[in-house]
């Protein structure tokens, strides 16, 4: 490694998997064409993924490690329509609705580049509405089980009390994940709409320019919470 | 030497992107208080974490006077002791240290050593700031809340830490566990920052093996920190939940204070877990910031290229990689599967090669270097006798069967003292020393800094040395008095009053450090631009302290490493890394 002043053999850098080591090896960017934003939203889900991950690791080892028996979800969790419950039926529509959210959000993050305005926002608005319908399918779970069914973040009737604590505390992590997605949905909506990505309206903060980028930046986001979904789901309502 | 074109496009690609927007503020309020200049917020971060630790300083000296003479302070009772040890502990670690590395000298160096007119998010960063401005207030407020602040010890571990009879349960538990979430939400902030202007805004031709150690050392520490801080902010939730809601977490079925407590079910070892999957990969987001700057301090000042530069990049992220698997070493006496044990020993013994490297390469960078004795440099050589000293301790206690006698003893205090406290430290020292000519363009003064650097190291030494003995002895930790033990020599509570003395005078040393800071930023000698001929972007500013932007009209493009110091054949003893090649090596060979 003596002094590095050589001239480099060839500047220009290979595209590919090939070209991935000589991106690391390079000057300036280590993801060659990857704006700062989306930079810093993967390493922000990762960091995320770390406490999610916390959160579901401690979630097995409580219900590991309680003496009470765990209450089965699908008894918990059935809504009867007309006299028969069925299990599971409300989440199988939260689940609906949150995965038909990130396809909204994918088409819309695709129109964005486009930069096709309308259409942008339409897509948007409504990923920001079916969040928004999942929250309150969530509230309206979350109120069933305090008022009808008993379960408290400290105890329950169905048996071991860390049910309702991680229950509650897991699920309204992802409902604050999710409620803070909706937020910016509605404000991007409005950025669409209003022309600021087009026009590189300086942020209302950050005093940056406006661009779509920003959407995919959004959209990485919100495919992060449904992922996590689908584990909630599954570790919680299926085991 | 064959021709070598008189061009620059010949050695560095053309810019990739375009130049970063600044916000230039035209406030007072916005040029000073809400800065989004990095600098200025890295000085915001110091400031706050000096000040907090301050704090520590004095609660250290609490806890000295009680234990050299006991019963002799009336103020100090067994509740407020155990307070001053956990509050000096997490203030430390956390407030001080960790903010320090990387709000401080993170946010003051990254842009400027590699290239950048800012960080990527200057508001972000700006609000990074004052959350944890906002975690240190939570932090304080604890101090003065009835119950006073809490008494846990630094790692809180449940179910003591929440139970009535630990001092603070009643609120001063919750604010900590609030400040923690807050500062972890600030730190976020500023790490993305961080990671992503290291990775994706670099200058022309500054390509990651061109870094100076200090950038890597900060790098692989944000690296570590945002993927060992969830599990102490899931942590500080869930323990939160147990106090406020009662559900029951960490929190078996109890009796307290004759009464059946409320919780049932809930598993005290998940905290533990927790906490050191978050508590030793800290160790190295205070000790690899350390190691980057001290490599540098090193180079410089003996001016030699650092031995084996790849090979100290490559230790800081195998050292990073592995304090993710060696967390259970702390929890040998906790109970755990005995293959569990014989595991994190093995793996803790493990990151002893790579550490050991960085400390033989710091060694081979001094040999036959032309070493000044300047105070930075007389800081990074006490920095490695007190790491040295520290990590031959780290071996005893990394053996799972050595530590268990030790476990608890004075002797895990005289070690981690000696390894993450006083080393980084001597860093932290030395690195003020070595930048603050850049900083605020002014000397400080030699005397005084020559007076704090010997009190402070030898003063450091004839405290934490003798601990060892004590705690070989059997000297319990986070005891308010030992009374009645017939283990003990009368000779203990000789070391242990001589220990305070020294402890005291060291204290009122880092006073005179201040001053010395305070004091020269206005009144000393102006300092030129490059005054250790330092090779580094940051000394190559057009302006001394840099404006905002950093650089001027152009970004400098980056040519070689860090460490072309003494190269032969070249007339001064250092190359900055912003001179091309035809300027010395074709020159020198024509
Ligand atoms: C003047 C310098 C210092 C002195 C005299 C000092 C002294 C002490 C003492 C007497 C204890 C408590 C021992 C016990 O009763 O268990 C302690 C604990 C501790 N100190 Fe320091 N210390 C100093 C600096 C530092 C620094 C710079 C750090 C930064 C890492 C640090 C981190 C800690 C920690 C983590 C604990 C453990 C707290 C606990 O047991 O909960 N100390 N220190
Ligand atoms: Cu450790």
């Amino acid at each position: 490694m003596s002094t590095d002043t050589m001239a480099v053999d060839s500047l220009e850098l290979k595209p590919g998997i090939a070209g991935f080591m000589d991106d690391w090896g390079s000057d300036q960017r280590a993801f060659k064409g990857v704006p700062w934003g989306k930079a810093m939203m993967w390493i922000f889900l990762v960091s995320d993924t770390f406490i999610f991950g916390c959160f579901l690791a401690s979630y097995m080892t409580v219900r590991m490690s309680t003496l009470d028996p765990w209450p089965v979800p699908s008894e918990v969790f059935a809504l009867s329509f007309g006299g028969a419950p069925i299990p599971l039926i409300l989440i199988a529509i939260m689940t609906f609705v949150l995965i038909t959210s990130s396809g909204t959000m994918a088409l819309a993050v695709n129109y964005g580049y486009r930069k096709n305005k309308w259409v942008t926002f339409w897509l948007l608005f409504a990923t920001a509405l079916l969040g928004a319908t999942f929250v309150g399918m969530q509230v309206f779970e979350w109120s069933k089980l305090i008022l009808e069914e008993g379960v408290r973040p400290w105890g329950n009737p169905m048996g071991a009390a860390q049910f309702g604590s991680v229950f509650f505390m897991v699920t309204g992590f992802h409902g604050f994940h999710v409620s803070i997605g909706v937020i910016f949905l509605f404000i991007f909506s409005y950025k669409v709409a209003r022309g600021h990505l087009d026009d590189q309206t300086p942020g209302w903060f950050t005093k940056r320019g406006g661009n779509y980028e920003e959407i995919e930046v959004l959209g990485l986001y919100w495919h992060f919470v449904d992922l996590v979904w689908v584990f909630i789901f599954a570790f919680f309502y299926l085991w | 030497m064959e021709h070598i074109a008189h061009d620059e496009t010949s050695f560095v690609r053309p810019a990739e992107v375009g130049e970063m927007e600044l916000y230039h503020a035209k406030t007072w309020l916005g040029k000073y208080v809400f800065s989004q200049d990095a600098k200025t917020i890295a000085i915001q971060y110091a400031a706050t974490a000096i000040a907090i630790g301050m704090v520590a300083l004095v609660l250290s000296w609490v806890m000295r006077l009680q234990l050299a003479w006991p019963n002799t302070f009336t103020f100090i009772d067994p509740a407020y002791y155990l307070q001053a040890v956990t509050m000096h502990g997490m203030i430390m670690v956390v407030y001080l240290l960790t903010a320090l590395f990387l709000g401080g000298f993170g946010n003051y160096l990254i842009p400027l050593m590699v290239g950048a007119r800012d960080m990527v998010f200057p508001w972000l960063n700006m609000i990074s700031f004052w959350v944890y401005f906002t975690a240190v207030v939570l932090l304080a407020a604890s101090f003065f809340v009835g119950g006073g602040s809490t008494g846990a010890g630094w790692t809180l571990y449940p179910p003591q830490a929440i139970l009535p009879g630990t001092p603070g349960s009643e609120t001063g538990i919750l604010l900590m566990l609030a400040s923690l979430a807050v500062f972890i939400i600030g730190f976020t902030m500023g790490g993305l920052n961080y990671v992503v202007t290291i990775l994706q805004a670099r200058t022309r031709g500054m390509t990651l093996m061109r870094m100076p150690l200090t950038v890597w050392g900060i790098f692989v520490a944000t690296v570590l920190a945002l993927f060992a801080f969830p599990a102490l902010f899931v942590s500080a939730i869930m323990m939160s939940l147990d106090v406020l809601l009662g559900t029951s977490f960490f929190m078996p079925a109890i009796m307290t204070m004759g009464n059946e407590a409320d919780h049932v079910g809930g598993n005290p070892l998940l905290f533990q877990h927790l906490f050191w999957f978050f508590g030793h990969p800290e160790v190295y987001i205070v000790a690899l910031p350390a190691f980057g700057i001290v490599s540098d301090l090193i180079s410089i000042h003996a001016r030699k290229n650092i031995f084996g530069y790849r090979m100290m990049v490559w230790a800081i992220i195998i050292i990073g990689a592995l304090s993710f698997v060696v967390w259970a070493h702390h929890m040998y006496v906790s109970g755990m599967n005995p293959y569990f044990g014989f595991f994190f020993a093995t793996t803790t013994l493990i990151i002893a090669v790579p550490t050991a490297l960085k400390v033989y390469n710091w060694v081979l960078t001094l040999w036959q270097g032309n070493i000044h004795l300047t105070i930075p440099m007389l800081f990074s050589i006490a920095f490695l006798l007190f790491f040295i000293n520290g990590g031959m301790t780290g071996l005893f206690l990394g053996n799972a069967s050595v530590s268990m006698p030790l476990s608890d003893t004075l002797f895990v205090v005289a070690h981690f003292h000696m390894v993450m406290a006083v080393a980084p430290v001597m860093v932290v020292c030395g690195a003020i020393y070595h930048w603050y000519p850049k900083i605020t363009g002014r000397w400080y003064h030699e005397g005084m800094a020559r007076f704090h650097f010997w009190v402070t190291f030898v003063g450091s030494y004839l405290v934490f040395l003798p601990m060892h003995y004590l705690g070989i002895m059997g000297v319990p930790r986070r005891y308010f008095e030992i009374t009645g033990t017939s283990f003990l020599p009368d000779s203990a509570q000789t070391v242990n009053a001589s220990i305070t003395i020294a402890a005291l005078v060291v204290g009122f040393a880092q006073l005179v450090f201040l001053y010395n800071l305070i004091f020269s930023a206005m009144k000393g000698q102006k300092a030129p631009g490059n005054p250790w001929n330092a090779t580094s972007l940051e000394w190559q500013t057009e302006h001394t302290p840099p404006q905002h932007g950093n650089f001027g009209k152009e970004l400098p493009c980056v040519y070689r490493w860090a460490y072309d110091f003494s190269v032969p054949g070249v007339e001064d003893d250092f190359i900055p890394q912003n001179v091309p090649p035809r300027s010395t090596t074709s020159e020198a060979a024509s």
